[in-house]
């Protein structure tokens, strides 16, 4: 099978005045579809930088980039942005979820950009089947403000969805949670790969990382380890031990 | 992006800052209002002067005679004794598209009548003096050719010659005295009220030119010649035909007469409302862009404000396109809504001048058309360099934006 995303010795300069600082030197990486991948590495490693490379927010300066056997290391913004549109869902740190809007409203937001039109009834429709996916249909109406951080990480792993994406980018989502909803995403994330969402993940959690099956590490814009995860943790039952542990907690 | 879409989003943005909204608005309200407020007060006032000027009558073009001197002593216009009936006759026999022709001898005069008196303007004309001057007659008939041929001894008199020495009573088929000569009164003018110049038009009485001339002046030429053209496009050809053709009959190396058209006489009427409104418009024009600049003011801050949405539109797959199209449509949506509120203000504001002053006021729909437009068009302008800006911002950068 082809591989979704496909670096070869990709290469990111940035001129900063008279120095150039070279964020990533060389990358050179297949992700086959349904993978679960984890790039961690410590600040300045360039996993950032690979993140918005891969998420076409950014264009390498040195190397290719095929994303679902598309040259996308030569488009201008525009083409990107439509690249954006159709094969990339992203989840950020922040949620980045458009505040007093409802949750039904930011999951349909990507659609409106899309080439084809879609009427305003089958935007909902997709819409509340992503929703759906994530454990969310019964808050569709609810502004970010009325919702938990876990439930915002949600909505916004619902509207990285709606396109039905080759890819889902998340860059650090479980950053701003507490460990147990954390593991609750790692479990939203878990299920949508075992649908067959190929997921890219950057984090700098060991933790987090381990429910991937996959991981690599990045240091000074260069790949040090690229191995599968030992011991894989199950999110359902992570949370189950979880449970069982603080239930003991409150019995003692 | 679709086509309502946009409006939606510019529509949910909007709301989410009332009151910002509604004062960025307030500039445009403001201008937009003060512009058609002025223009419906400039209007109303030479609609009014418009008016006065076609009650004078229809197409008319006007024949003055110059001014002569007399030992050293300069006349004024129209009493040089060179135009003639004459004159009249071959205007109406010789240029095209003249209609009605009326030779006029003018004078003040006492008049007894009812054993009352008055004085009043004795005007000799032609029959087809009402027609030129779009008059009616409200009682009795017009004196007719053939009282002009046997130089009659009829009048037709206005409405407030009737008022002072007819109380109460039918004036047509009684006598009047002018000079001590007994004219029979055969008609009753309607009311046609002051001209331009203030003048009661109605205070008057009018009687067959030659009548006039021969039995009250006693002079062989007239003041004056009125003249009405077919149209209003014929006008100016009808001024130029009868200025060749006077030159032609009175052979003067300067002209003795001068022709004048209404058309001439609006122009001269109009031209101070022209200027007042001119100025107003421009007066209004300036808040209008100070209005402008509010908007654009707002929608910068409102652009950096919102840097992490945009990063966020972007990176779902939002073009440079959609990014500028929306924040534009904010733009517009702002003055055009601005526009709206400020041509209802405009109106009411006028409507209550005009209540205050009595003065009439009328708000042109070319204005509501150009008020509309020029609103639209300074969202289009002011909110362009903010939606530029908005789309140009790299969604890196803007995603990282705190």
């Amino acid at each position: 099978m082809n591989a979704v995303i496909k670096l070869s010795d990709i290469h990111k300069t940035y001129r900063t005045g008279e120095v150039d600082v070279h964020a990533v030197r060389g990358v050179t990486l297949d992700i086959a579809p349904g993978e679960f991948v984890a790039i961690m590495g410590s600040s300045g490693s360039g996993k950032s930088t690979l993140m918005n490379m891969i998420g076409c927010l950014d264009r390498p300066t040195g190397g290719s980039y095929f994303l679902d056997g598309l040259d996308v290391s030569t488009l201008d913004r525009d083409q990107r942005a439509k690249i954006r549109n159709d094969k990339i869902g992203f989840v950020f740190q922040g949620f980045n979820l458009l505040s007093r809007t409802t949750a039904l409203e930011n999951v349909e937001m990507p659609m409106l950009y899309n080439s084809q039109r879609i009427s305003p009834g089958e935007q909902k429709i997709r819409s509340t089947r992503s929703l759906e996916l994530v454990g969310l249909a019964d808050r569709a109406n609810h502004k970010p403000n009325q919702l938990s951080g876990g439930q915002q990480q949600r909505v916004a792993i619902a509207r990285a969805l709606v396109n039905q994406p080759s890819l889902l980018l998340a860059d650090e989502p479980t950053g701003n949670l507490d460990s147990q909803t954390s593991i609750e995403i790692m479990g939203v994330f878990q299920k949508l790969n075992d649908a067959g969402i190929t997921i890219v993940m950057v984090t700098h959690e060991l933790d987090v990382a381990r429910y991937t099956k996959r991981m690599i590490i990045l240091r000074d814009g260069k790949i040090l380890t690229d191995e599968i995860v030992p011991a894989r943790l199950n999110a359902e039952a992570e949370l189950k031990k979880l449970r069982l542990a603080q239930e003991a907690v409150k019995l003692a | 992006m679709k086509f309502f879409a946009p409006f939606r989003l510019a529509g949910r943005a909007l709301r989410r800052n009332k009151m910002r909204s509604l004062l960025t608005m307030l500039g445009v309200i403001i201008g937009v209002g003060s512009v058609i407020a002025s223009v419906s007060i400039t209007t109303g006032a030479s609609k009014q002067v418009e008016d006065k000027v076609a009650s004078l009558g229809q197409n008319i073009v006007t024949v003055f005679s110059g001014s002569f001197s007399s030992g050293g002593s300069r006349s004024g216009w129209g009493n040089a004794p060179t135009l003639t009936v004459d004159d009249a006759i071959a205007i109406k026999n010789e240029v095209a598209n003249v209609v009605a022709v009326s030779p006029e001898v003018r004078d003040r005069m006492q008049i007894l009548a009812n054993g009352l008196n008055w004085n009043t303007a004795i005007q000799g004309e032609s029959p087809d003096y009402p027609q030129i001057r779009d008059w009616d007659i409200a009682d009795g008939a017009m004196f007719t050719d053939a009282d002009v041929r046997s130089i009659a001894k009829v009048a037709v008199i206005g409405k407030t010659v009737v008022d002072q020495l007819f109380i109460n009573e039918d004036p047509v088929g009684q006598t009047l005295i002018v000079r001590n000569i007994p004219f029979k009164i055969v008609g009753v003018l309607e009311s046609k009220g002051f001209n331009l110049f203030g003048q009661d038009q109605d205070d008057v009485v009018i009687i067959p030119y030659t009548s006039h001339m021969r039995r009250i002046a006693k002079r062989t030429f007239v003041s004056s010649i009125m003249v009405q053209a077919a149209s209003k496009d014929s006008i100016t050809q009808v001024q130029e035909d009868i200025n060749t053709l006077m030159r032609d009959r009175h052979k003067s190396a300067e002209p003795d007469f001068t022709v004048r058209t209404q058309l001439e006489l609006m122009a001269m009427a109009t031209s101070t409302t022209r200027i007042m409104s001119v100025l107003l418009a421009a007066i209004a024009s300036v808040s209008l862009i100070v209005g402008g600049i509010g908007i654009m003011n707002i929608m910068l801050v409102s652009v950096t404000e919102r840097t992490r949405e945009i990063g966020i539109r972007m990176a779902v797959g939002a073009r440079g396109r959609d990014i500028l199209i929306q924040f534009l449509i904010e733009a517009v949506t702002l003055s055009a809504a601005g526009g709206i509120m400020g041509i209802a203000l405009g109106m009411t504001a006028a409507k209550i001048t005009s209540q205050i002053t009595g003065w009439p006021t009328l708000t042109p729909f070319t204005w509501i058309g150009i008020a509309c437009i020029s609103s639209a068009a300074i969202g289009i302008v002011s909110g362009f360099y903010p939606a530029w800006k908005a789309s140009r911002l790299d969604p890196i950068e803007a995603l990282r934006y705190e």
